[in-house]
């Protein structure tokens, strides 16, 4: 067994742990996009990032993929990682606005605004539709290409592929395309499926049942335009 | 090539080569690196050749084709030795006439390097400023050695630090002496060299170890280890295989990128003549030694320079960092425990052992050893430079580098690539070493040295830093990847007159937070030409947010193009201007309508009278 201390708490876990999979299991919440139980942790969409060591060498890492160390001492919830949790959301909302996860966890976030270009992207790369493939579908019908700001996600030359059963496994754990919110398109602006959370975008009348997090509104604008 | 099966055959053959050496023996010595062969070189060997085999002096002249010798800007050159007469800028013609001059004894005095600053000629190669204020360790070996003939390395010394080793028989030496030396891995981060490899030494598994040469080397601005390799291929390959026999390692990699064919070609033919000669191989030199190595060719990506990104491309896979522990000192190449150091690290290997780790500590200040770096950019002499640890920038660049180019201000240098920073102008007495450059923004990198002046913009070079890394991102990170592109995307907006107040903040903010949560070193380090620019020249930034002004001109949303009253009217910019937009007469006063022109520059790179001006 392994010692170390989450969040001041002393607590031990067996060796190969990571420190997500010891933080939740403690009880300490940490929001993750590119996580699933049954696949193996890739550490992309860095949002369950904590902080580890002392002071000067303080230093934030992805809980997702890092192992649990004698002795090392774990925050789950510091002002560093809040911060940057924040931003990454940010940048989140910015790029793929009408993933209902992401607004979700944007929301419970706090986040109100967000200051870059919006651009309405449909993938954030997190991989797990990939890693589906492969390691629970054992198909490995879809993979990255590219780098950088060309990756993207797909077969193959963009050819249909022959080991694709079309069991739909990559679309089950897409946390971007499940539920996708159409409030930032004008015509069907409001589809109602957000309403049990906060905050309401309570100063615009006309959308009174409309949940946005965003200011300005992504669907105000829109309409603006 | 006879197959040495015993040390002492490899010492018979030292001392059979050093005997029939003449040092007497006039040689021309011509560099033909790639710079090299890009200014000419190639041609020049022609001619030389050619003239050797006409005036029947193939015993008298020897000739020796080199790697690079670092004086780039003089590129091609001939040094004459053993007078180390250099001649710079050498013309086909030019040629002709020193092969007449060495096989008559002759210096051409009209021809030697004309110092700037005195006015004078200057004869020796080692009394020219750029190379006498320099300490040249790596590279003068690259004067000495043909990188196609074994022969010539061993000759000159080499393999003899492995034959050293082979005889001691004691893996802890070669740990040993690495440590005591102090190396610190040249490849940017300063591991201890000799604290890796005793971490390696120590990992037992029973199914081997590798040692991989990380030549992956892809910042803009840097060329040292394309140089070294380039040149002096077989000292790499002695520093691993003394590596090896340290560590325990049992195979060998090098990482070299496919955009360095020359590079690639002259690692292959050492490789195969160390095979050939039992050099490298099973029981090398008929002791129970055994090491091979292989090259594995670089796809491309500048990611696969960081270490478990190249792990992953020698695996075959897609080049992709991972999170580090396990190191790959305990999981690397197929799950095999893994040493990856840079091209300058192993070549430095031979030296230490040859001298001893004592001799080479005394060098440098701080950290121990020498360091190349590419001094590039608005600077009078480009190139190679190799200097102790420790130096203050101001000394590269104005006693080696000569200082700017005309009468332009030095500004700024940017060490590091692009995760490095630039270091202002004001601050240039600071010593070169791994703290020292942390300290203020930047760091040590592989060693380019990028200069810039009073007509660089800084926002300019951010966002063409911050450009490079959003393409070369691997992805696998949002943050590194979305980070990188609002980067460049609130740079972009900026450098056109489109910035906001609160961008720097958001500018800063985001760059903290690509900083902090990245994975790998790449993204961590992004951040770093924004953050730079941001702490020394934030005025520059204000001023093209407030002002809408780019103060060195170079923003074009932000200049325009006018001619003054320095124009005679001599129609070279208007016949240079892609888009028509410059009109006048003959001996008149000419006109830029600034609706046509697109900035590109084209007319104020022609213009002798200084006539255009930007503002």
């Amino acid at each position: 067994m392994i010692n170390l201390t989450i969040n001041r708490l002393k607590v031990s876990v067996e060796e190969g742990t990571t420190l997500l999979e010891a933080s939740r299991f403690y009880g300490f919440p940490i929001p993750t996009l590119c996580y699933d139980e049954g696949l193996s942790p890739y550490g992309a969409c860095r949002l369950c990032v904590v902080e580890i060591g002392d002071e000067k060498k303080a230093k934030l890492v992805s809980s997702c993929t890092y192992p649990a160390e004698e002795g090392l001492r774990v925050r789950t919830a510091s002002s560093r990682v809040v911060g940057a949790r924040k931003m990454i959301l940010e940048l989140l909302l910015a790029s793929c606005p009408q993933s209902k996860i992401i607004q979700d966890l944007a929301s419970a976030h706090g986040i109100r605004q967000q200051r870059f270009r919006q651009e309405y992207e449909d993938c954030i790369l997190c991989g797990l539709c990939v890693r589906m493939c492969e390691e629970q579908m054992m198909a490995k019908a879809i993979g990255f290409r590219g780098r950088g700001e060309n990756r993207s996600i797909g077969t193959p030359f963009d050819i249909k592929s022959e080991v694709c059963r079309l069991c739909g496994g990559c679309i089950y754990v897409c946390p971007a395309c499940q539920l996708r919110c159409t409030y930032t398109e004008p015509e069907n602006a409001i589809c109602g499926g957000c309403e049990n959370l906060s905050p309401p975008c309570l100063e615009k009348e006309r959308f009174d049942n409309m949940m946005c997090y965003m200011d300005p509104c992504v669907s105000c604008e829109i309409r603006k335009r | 090539m006879e197959r040495l099966k015993t040390v002492d055959d490899f010492k018979t053959l030292q001392d059979r080569l050093l005997a029939e050496r003449d040092p007497h023996i006039p040689t021309i010595v011509i560099p033909a690196g790639t710079c090299g062969q890009a200014s000419g070189a190639n041609d020049l060997i022609r001619v030389a050749k050619r003239e050797l085999l006409r005036r029947k002096l193939l015993e008298k002249v020897y000739l020796r084709i080199t790697g690079c010798h670092g004086f780039c800007e003089m590129e091609p050159s001939v040094l004459v030795e053993p007078r180390g007469t250099f001649y710079p800028k050498v013309s086909l013609k030019d040629m002709v006439r020193i092969v007449e001059g060495v096989a008559r004894g002759e210096v051409l005095e009209e021809l030697l390097f004309l110092n700037p600053q005195t006015g004078k000629r200057i004869e020796k190669q080692n009394d020219v400023p750029f190379f006498r204020k320099q300490l040249r360790t790596i590279l003068s070996q690259n004067e000495q050695i043909d990188p196609i003939r074994i022969y010539n390395y061993i000759e000159t010394g080499g393999y003899a630090a492995m034959v050293r080793v082979l005889v001691n028989g004691e893996p802890s030496y070669v740990i040993d002496e690495v440590k005591a030396s102090g190396l610190r891995g040249r490849g940017g981060a300063g591991f201890p060299t000799g604290s890796k490899w005793e971490l390696l030494a120590r990992q037992v598994n029973g199914t081997g170890k590798f040692l991989v040469c990380n030549a992956d080397e892809g910042d803009p601005g840097a060329y040292m280890d394309r140089s070294v390799i380039e040149g002096n291929p077989h000292g790499i390959i002695e520093g691993m295989i003394i590596g090896a026999y340290g560590t325990g390692a049992t195979e060998g990699v090098i990482y070299v990128r496919n955009e360095y064919p020359l590079a690639i070609k002259h690692l292959i033919i050492a490789l195969q003549q160390a095979h050939e000669l039992g050099l490298l191989g099973k029981y090398i030199l008929g002791t129970d030694f055994s090491f091979d190595i292989r090259l594995v060719r670089g796809a491309g990506a500048f990611v696969c320079g960081e270490e478990t990104a190249l792990i992953r491309s020698i695996e075959g896979k897609m080049g992709e960092p991972r999170q580090r522990p396990p190191f790959p000192v305990q999981k690397g190449i197929n799950g095999k425990p893994t040493a990856i150091n840079n091209v300058e690290t192993w070549a430095n290997i031979p030296v230490i052992i040859r001298r001893g780790a004592q001799e080479f500590a005394k060098v440098g200040r701080r950290n121990t050893g020498t360091k190349i770096f590419s001094l590039v950019g608005k600077i009078r002499n480009t190139g190679l430079v190799e200097v102790p640890m420790g130096v203050t920038i101001d000394k590269i660049i104005s006693d080696i580098g000569g200082g700017p180019v005309e009468n332009a201000k030095i500004k700024a240098v940017q060490t590091g690539g692009p995760s490095g920073g630039c270091i202002p102008a004001k601050m240039f007495n600071l010593p070169i070493d791994y703290e020292s450059l942390t300290k203020v923004g930047s760091i040590m990198g592989s060693g380019g040295m990028i200069v810039m002046d009073e007509n660089t913009c800084m926002v300019d070079v951010a966002k063409y830093f911050m450009n490079f890394l959003k393409d070369e991102s691997c992805g696998k990170c949002f943050i590194c990847r979305k980070g990188t592109q609002r980067m460049y995307e609130i740079l972009d907006d900026i450098s056109k007159g489109e910035g906001a107040v609160g961008h720097l903040d958001l500018l800063e903010e985001l760059a903290y937070v690509v900083k902090d949560t990245a994975m790998c070193g790449l993204g961590q380090t992004a951040p770093n030409p924004v953050l730079s620019t941001l702490r020394y020249f934030r005025e520059e930034y204000l001023e093209h947010i407030n002002n809408k002004r780019c103060p060195a001109g170079v923003c074009k949303e932000l200049v325009t193009f006018l001619i003054n009253e320095k124009c005679t009217g001599c129609r070279t910019c208007v016949r240079s201007c892609p888009e028509e937009a410059i009109t006048g007469k003959k001996k008149e006063r000419h006109a830029i309508d600034s609706e046509k022109c697109t900035k590109c520059g084209a007319c104020r790179s022609l213009c002798k009278f200084d006539a255009i001006e930007v503002s």
